[in-house]
């Protein structure tokens, strides 16, 4: 049996981020990531972040990994876990990991979950011909490993990610053919939509996908319109060739390890799908069990790195560990998350957590 | 024309999900004890959103009130092998 004070499971920006804080309250971490590498989608994003200088503005988000990745490997009181996946959680706290040629129990005193999420698929007639993907997928095959994964790309869904994953396809050389967005209004932040715009490639809303159409592989697709109602308009169907379709169409957060924890869930679509009830540190409703990122919502990896900083806080102070100034560095977190969730586009994250954060001390005005 | 894949472990459509709430199933449990959907490599990672939209269209149950499968260990798949060497 392993013996560690906080398993944090997941070594994206949530987890090294949490990772970091837990670690410099003076607890000691165990960090475990399922890739041979640490940094979990930043690794992939090749795109400057916004947000104030405490999340990294100006600063792409893979010398972001770059930098974390350093601040852990410095840090004595963090041990890191690759090729590790965490096979289960049991109900007297063994955590059971599996790593290469090796099976692994834990029996941590505090856990973080901070595993992510999962990208959606949508159903529509030949969805399964090669080409067509995910845009993590692309993503992955383009930034980490240098394939482009073809010439004439379809994306589905004008939210951040498609906008920013047609971007860097354009940077690679692709062409967008169009991007689709089924509902009325792009749904990403307009200063990326611009930017496509002005290369010319046409941003199309209320359209999606009717059917995918090719031999051995994706050869194009049919685009149809849809109504108010999102129902389809007949007579506006229309083939666009291609030989990757991509899709942007959101995520879920991969949260199975928090069901079989026992923690309480609740169905919260502007998260993303199945999030687990939190209080204002991000503890859930297990004992010691704190959520970071993603799978506590689906939100920008900025909101998921000061989770990150949060939940790691928290789950060391609940041990006992302290610095000066604890109580304001977590109120100042918590200002931040305030912060990137503001203005219009945080209206349906803000409603969701809303509905799923259970505040034990009042809620912070900030 | 049925080629709408739902769940890509298992090769199942859209169609033939439909075809067995129809004939009775009501749950997604049932589902899967019916179709295997859920119990391949990704464990219900990529069809679980879209088999829960299909199931609340054919039976009016809300997503929010919809019971989920029991989540079972392991989550990833173990060889014997490395069950075996375990220490202690």
């Amino acid at each position: 049996m392993e013996k560690t004070e906080i398993l944090i499971i997941g070594g994206g920006p949530a987890g090294l981020e949490a990772a970091i804080h837990a670690a410099g309250l003076g607890a000691e971490v165990t960090l475990i990531e399922r890739d041979p590498f640490l940094g979990g989608q930043l690794t992939k994003q090749t795109h400057m972040f916004f947000g104030s200088y405490e999340q990294f503005a100006g600063v792409r988000g893979v010398d972001i990994a770059e930098k974390l990745k350093k601040e852990i490997e410095e840090n004595p009181k963090i041990k890191v876990l690759l090729n590790a996946a965490v096979a289960g959680i049991y109900p007297d706290g063994v955590v059971t990991v599996s790593q290469k040629n090796k099976f692994l129990k834990f029996k941590p005193n505090r856990i973080i979950v901070a595993t992510g999420a999962y990208e959606k698929m949508l159903p529509f007639p030949n969805n399964d011909l090669p080409g067509i993907c995910g845009a993590g997928g692309v993503q992955t095959l383009m930034n980490l490993y240098g394939v482009l994964p073809g010439q004439e790309i379809v994306m589905v869904g004008a939210g951040n990610i498609g906008l920013i994953v047609s971007y860097q396809l354009l940077q690679a050389g692709a062409k967008i053919k169009a991007i689709l967005e089924a509902s009325p209004n792009i749904g990403g932040y307009l200063v990326h939509a611009a930017k496509i715009r002005r290369m010319g490639v046409p941003i199309l809303t209320s359209h999606s996908v009717k059917e995918a159409y090719g031999k051995d592989f994706v050869e194009g697709v049919v685009v149809h319109q849809l109504d108010e109602k999102w129902a389809p308009v007949p007579g506006t169907e229309e083939r666009m060739s291609c030989d990757v379709l991509c899709l942007a169409v959101g995520l879920s957060p991969l949260s199975e390890i928090l069901w079989q924890a026992g923690c309480e869930m609740k169905w919260i679509p502007e998260l993303g799908g199945h999030v687990a009830v939190r209080d204002e540190d991000l503890l859930t409703t297990v004992s010691g069990l704190y959520i970071a990122g993603d799978v506590a919502g689906v939100e920008e990896a900025s909101a998921a790195m000061v989770e990150g900083k949060l939940a790691g806080m928290a789950a060391a102070e609940s041990l006992g560990y302290s610095v000066e100034g604890l109580l304001e560095k977590k109120d100042s977190a918590r200002s931040e998350l305030a912060e990137l969730r503001a203005g219009h586009s945080g209206d349906k994250i803000r409603g969701g957590i809303d509905r799923v954060e259970r505040l034990t001390r009042g809620k912070v005005t900030c | 024309m049925d080629n709408k894949i739902i769940c890509r472990c298992e090769d199942l459509t859209e169609e033939e999900i439909r075809q067995e709430i129809r004939q009775g199933a009501r749950t997604l449990d049932e589902l899967k004890r019916l179709t295997r959907t859920g119990m391949g490599p990704c464990q219900g990672k990529t069809c679980r959103p879209m088999i829960m939209r299909i199931l609340a269209e054919e039976t009016g149950v809300r997503l929010e009130d919809m019971v989920t499968p029991t989540v079972r260990q392991p989550l990833v798949p173990i060889t014997l092998g490395d069950l075996a060497h375990e220490e202690n």
